[in-house]
């Protein structure tokens, strides 16, 4: 038994070298800026780059946009399915697992193609409508967590109840969800949000491709061409992605936990 | 148990639904199927249907047979290799700390930031997380450096490159590793602790244990996760092309250098390149599906 747990340290030490080294590492690589001693310099010469204030704004934009978007398709729908079209979940399911299936990049090369210039639909043609094709693209991306935690939550509750005593009250719909439902599953809602967040703010394929200054294609473009830099922006995505993920913890206490990963 | 028995024969209860409020509960839906018509099926299709079609939109099956030409062939073969690669070691790492963590009789609140950790790190992708391993296992990285003080051992003499198979696959573990302990951990949970006590009570020994108790049981999710982590791995973009370049050819960098402009010099073979990897992602979610819907009887 002792053994055992000796194994288990083992396994577990391990663990958190390889998580531990890369970070500590990115970090003693992004204070080596100024030769022989170390300092804060790379972070100052990134945060004091216009474009990245520009670009974290544009992400960050995009993102609650991203947000508003998908709770506003998926709160009605997965509501919708629960309470009068429960034969249709596998279905509506499936179609929210498809973003996991469908890489991203091949789902963005379709949009270039029916959404281009000269097609009906010329989304691509203008810098705005470019930026709302690449919310829904996010929108997309984001589908799988976003119904996922919601849906649960939406189990946690009862649906039926909940309508009919509003009904009875003579709330309508928008009352229903706006005043009703949407408060009741807040906590799955902030998690998908966060989530959401973490997945847009650093989304590399979809914006490069479809050429807008965002955050990831602003990393990359530093990654080519700076030594130091990259390192501190690094340690700052590192950041950002946990405080997201510290947000759903500190929101969701008890609810599920979500397995995220959209690469 | 009635969940078993619910799962196992009762279709979904939804028929009255269906002939009652045809006209106007289908309604509700309409918003959520336009969109995922708009921007899942509508530009998926249209990729498929372009892989079908010469330059003129005549049916051929020119484009399929192009894609085995040896530096096309040789991208899908190196994606799969680093996908596959990466989402073993991935699952093996990930379920060894999951398991550990949960039931290799450690104190209670290794758990906790173990699962807090794994949601971080599982998103911690992309762009960043080639910076990280440039600074860690680059040839000026501190890694690299530490071993060479340390041990005297240059990895890079020795073969090593980031930039290459091996690099790439250690890389994505970063990201694989925690998404497996996110996926295994409920799982594992479902082992129950009385299966262990009772084939210790029977005289079993840990193999024998994990032979004919714990791995029938944890073969489905375990080989499931496994797939899953393997289409994450192949449809990932940014790490590669932040980590080398160009200078892997695999396959979602060649779509990806397709895209902007048209290096095949033949649109529709882009087109049946994306076909190629809608098939393999879908095969393996495919499979992953299923074995879920295997695993779901037993873990309850």
């Amino acid at each position: 038994m002792n053994r055992g747990r000796l194994g288990s340290w083992i396994i577990i030490l391990l663990g958190v070298m390889y998580f531990f080294v890369p970070l500590l590492s990115t970090f003693e690589f992004s204070l080596r800026y100024l030769r022989g001693v170390y300092s804060l310099e790379a972070y100052r010469i990134v945060l004091a780059d216009p474009r990245f204030g520009a670009t974290v704004t544009y992400s960050a934009l995009l993102a609650f946009a991203t947000i508003l978007v998908g709770i506003f398709l998926v709160v009605p729908t997965a509501y919708w399915v629960q309470l009068r079209l429960p034969g249709l979940r596998p279905v509506v399911e499936f179609i929210t697992l498809l973003p996991l299936v469908i890489p991203a990049i091949v789902l963005v090369f379709g949009y270039l193609r029916i959404y281009n210039s000269s097609s009906i639909l010329p989304l691509t043609g203008a810098e705005r409508t470019t930026d709302l094709l690449l919310i829904f693209s996010y929108v997309t991306l984001a589908l799988p967590y976003m119904y996922r935690a919601v849906d649960n939550g939406l189990r946690a509750i009862d649906v039926r109840t909940l309508t009919e005593a509003a009904q009875s009250l003579g709330a309508g719909w928008p009352t229903i969800l706006l005043g009703v439902i949407l408060p009741n599953v807040r906590v799955a809602v902030l998690s998908g949000a966060f989530l959401t967040f973490a997945i847009v703010i650093g989304e590399f394929t979809m914006a490069s491709l479809l050429n807008r200054p965002a955050f990831g294609p602003y990393l990359q473009n530093i990654g080519a061409n700076r030594a130091y830099e990259p390192a501190a922006l690094a340690i700052i995505s590192f950041a950002i992605t946990w405080a997201c993920m510290g947000l759903i913890q500190v929101f969701g206490r008890g609810a599920q936990g979500p397995a995220a990963g959209a690469h | 148990m009635a969940q078993i028995t619910r799962l196992a024969t009762a279709p979904p209860p939804a028929t009255s639904l269906w002939v009652s409020g045809v006209s106007w509960a289908w309604l509700g839906v309409v918003p959520f199927l336009v969109f995922a018509l708009m921007f899942l099926i509508i530009p998926t299709s249209l990729l498929v249907v372009g892989g079908f079609q010469d330059s003129q939109g005549h049916f051929t099956l020119r484009n399929l047979s192009d894609l085995l030409q040896p530096t096309i062939l040789s991208s899908y073969l190196i994606s799969i290799k680093i996908s596959a690669a990466s989402a073993i070691g991935g699952a093996l790492v990930g379920f060894a700390l999951a398991y550990v963590a949960i039931a290799g009789g450690l104190p209670s609140w290794v758990r906790s930031p173990l699962m807090t950790f794994s949601g971080v790190a599982s998103n911690f992708a992309g762009v960043p997380l080639a910076f990280a391993f440039l600074a860690t296992l680059g040839r000026t990285g501190l890694a690299t450096a530490l071993l060479i003080r340390v041990f005297g051992f240059n990895i890079y003499n020795a073969g090593f490159n980031l930039l290459s198979f091996w690099g790439l696959t250690i890389t994505y573990m970063y990201f694989q590793i925690p998404l497996m302990v996110l996926i295994m951990a409920p799982a594992i949970d479902g082992l129950k602790r009385e299966w262990r006590e009772a084939s210790a009570n029977l005289g079993a020994s840990a193999w024998e244990f994990w032979r004919y108790i714990a791995l029938p049981i944890l073969w489905p999710p375990l080989l499931g996760a496994t797939l899953l982590l393997f289409a994450n791995a192949f449809g990932a973009v940014a790490t590669a092309y932040a980590l080398t370049g160009s200078s892997l050819n695999i396959v979602t960098l060649v779509l990806y250098a397709q895209i902007r402009g048209d290096v095949l010099h033949n649109q529709n073979l882009g087109y049946a390149l994306a076909l190629g990897m809608i098939l393999i992602t879908g095969l393996s979610n495919a499979a992953y599906i299923w074995l879920r819907g295997r695993s779901e009887r037993w873990l309850r």
